[in-house]
């Protein structure tokens, strides 16, 4: 078994370049890595003979408009089942060509989590076997995630917030 | 997607030889072969739910398949970015609708993960279960389908009663039946009441009676056997590869259960078993389906017997609605019940993950919080639109029966996949 020490170490010692950021929330690692580097370490996490994690558990993007240079994030949840260890990689991408390389050849589960993500915040990944939109319609031609896109009709005057503090 | 024009071959004309040699190399056949392309769906009885599939047929035989998924999407996690924390529940209903329970405790749990709060034993247990019946009504759902798909609906017919008494005990419990939003950050809105036990208690001793005719009719059935066994197997490899959770990974020989891994709710006060299965079929996930239920039945038993004195909810004023006397008589019950009902009350910043094992699979819930009085991003972890992206590679080489069956026996819930 090894935990949440072990495997911060093990990383700073394989990987000196690239790993921006490790903090640390509610127990859970969150490495945030550049995105040149996220295949390897994904793929030397995965086939480490004590770490081995061999579980994709989700893959999502997050919208930080107001982070200049760095405003979309992929998150990649992980899970060793052999140690029951969960952690995050967080990578940041300009808003500007958002691409990083997929994921699908070390997880098959990549594939519409990455087909989502795509959908949801326009992030190309790089070699995904069919980067389509999956769940709304195909010839939507906007991201419905990112933050610039209200969700409540904006000529609503019923709830002015200013009267609530917001 | 439009069908692959392929070239009708006339085995008479005098030419056949020759087409099969293209540059001077003789053609396997294969590319010479005519295909049917069939839909399966979107709105196909036999589906369950509105899946679309374009199956590849080569006579009787599936060749390949393109799911067409989104049907249903209602952009949950758009929806979720613009809600206080306690309006997202019933957003959480309407995932696995089979098992609606599960969920919202599921996002409770993640709420109250968030916040630090520690709930009593008491709302622990009553969680527990609310949890497990859920499980097995979900489970029930599933199963009793398998066998209709299989040719067998007297059994269906039968087991579905006891879905409905588990429903009445939702009803007691929180006064909806499907779509449930049950219970609040920090536990119950009430505590369970003696009619709610009494029928727990009509379920606990009667179900076991339903649940046993039940195998008898279909587990050790010729034809239901021939049927399952051997279909829309995968392997424990493939299935960790393609992010399998629940009953459908277990089936395939992997014991990966959240209760245990990662207990929440005092699961680790429970004695119970986790059932795995083999060769990951059909067969092997209703078994384990079937053996969770015994289990579940178990838990439920050993909670209702060891249920704990207490609270029913956790002292949480910033989150949990105060009793309508005080919010009538005091300055303070109306001020908090003002502020919970119109969702002005900021949460600390960070994010958590936090998944419980639902019917079908880990349900997971990532928050990203910005101290503000709705979730900054909501992602949730949907187990089915993570595994039935395995479907195609499953039903490759089997009839259009078994994939029929294979669906049915992944317990897909359009809900979920779409959210």
């Amino acid at each position: 078994m090894i935990d949440n020490e072990f495997l911060k170490e093990a990383v700073t010692a394989r990987f000196d370049k690239g790993i921006l950021g490790i903090e640390e929330s509610y127990g859970t690692l969150d490495f945030i890595v550049d995105k040149s580097l996220v295949i390897e370490l994904i793929t030397w996490l995965k086939n480490h003979e004590t770490i081995k994690v061999n579980f994709l558990t989700s893959l999502c993007g997050v919208h930080f408009p107001d982070q200049l240079g760095r405003e979309l994030s992929v998150v990649y949840h992980l899970h060793s089942l052999v140690n029951n260890l969960r952690f995050r990689i967080h990578v940041f991408l300009p808003k500007e060509n958002p691409e990083i390389p997929t994921l699908c050849h070390l997880y098959a589960a990549a594939n519409w989590m990455e087909r989502e993500t795509f959908e949801f915040y326009g992030i190309i990944f790089w070699g995904h076997p069919d980067l389509r939109i999956i769940l709304n319609v195909e010839d939507m031609d906007y991201h419905p995630l990112l933050k610039q896109y209200p969700l409540v009709d904006a000529t609503r005057t019923d709830k002015d917030d200013k009267y609530f503090g917001r | 997607m439009p069908p692959e024009q392929t070239k009708m071959i006339n085995i008479s004309d005098d030419n056949f030889e020759k087409k099969h040699i293209i540059n001077g190399v003789v053609q396997s056949g294969d590319e010479l072969k005519q295909y049917n392309y069939l839909n399966l769906g979107p709105t196909h009885p036999a589906t369950h739910g509105i899946f679309q599939n374009i199956l590849k047929m080569d006579g009787e035989i599936i060749v390949d398949a393109q799911p067409t998924i989104g049907y249903i999407h209602r952009a949950f996690e758009k929806l979720a970015e613009n809600r206080p924390f306690f309006q997202i529940t019933t957003i959480t209903d309407r995932l696995n609708y089979c098992s609606a329970p599960i969920n919202n405790i599921g996002w409770h749990l993640t709420m109250e993960k968030l916040l630090g709060i520690e709930t009593p034993k008491r709302v622990d247990y009553l969680r527990v279960i609310v949890m497990e019946l859920a499980r097995i009504a979900d489970h029930i759902i599933c199963n009793s389908v398998v066998a209709v798909d299989t040719g067998a609906l007297t059994g269906f017919l039968y087991v579905f009663q006891w879905r409905e008494k588990i429903y009445d005990v939702y009803e007691e419990i929180c006064g909806a039946r499907l779509t449930t939003n049950m219970g609040r950050i920090g536990g119950f809105e009430r505590d369970f009441s003696k009619s709610a036990f009494d029928k727990i208690d009509v379920i606990v001793k009667e179900l076991p009676k339903a649940l046993q005719e039940f195998e008898k009719l279909v587990i050790r059935n010729r034809i239901f056997m021939d049927r399952t066994i051997n279909v829309g197997g995968i392997s424990g490899e493939r299935a960790l590869e393609y992010g399998f959770t629940g009953p459908n990974l277990r089936a395939a020989g992997v014991d990966y259960d959240v209760r245990v891994m990662n207990p929440y709710c005092s699961y680790q006060d429970f004695d119970f078993t986790i059932p795995v299965g083999s060769n990951g079929d059909t067969y092997d996930r209703f078994c384990v389906r079937q053996e969770e239920m015994w289990q579940s039945l178990s838990i439920i038993k050993q909670a209702v017997k060891n249920l704990p004195e207490g609270k029913h909810h956790a002292d949480v004023p910033e989150f949990y609605l105060p009793p309508k006397d005080d919010v009538y008589n005091s300055m303070e019950g109306l001020i908090w019940h003002f502020k919970i009902v119109m969702g002005e009350i900021n949460v600390p910043k960070g994010q958590v993950y936090h998944s419980v094992e639902g019917g079908n699979g880990e349900l997971g819930f990532y928050l990203v919080s910005d101290g503000g009085r709705q979730p900054y991003r909501l992602h949730m972890r949907r187990p089915c639109f993570i595994y039935y992206q395995a479907y195609p590679e499953m039903i490759k080489g089997a009839m259009l029966s078994d994939a029929i069956l294979t669906m049915s026996s992944m317990n897909v819930i359009a809900g979920e996949l779409d959210a």
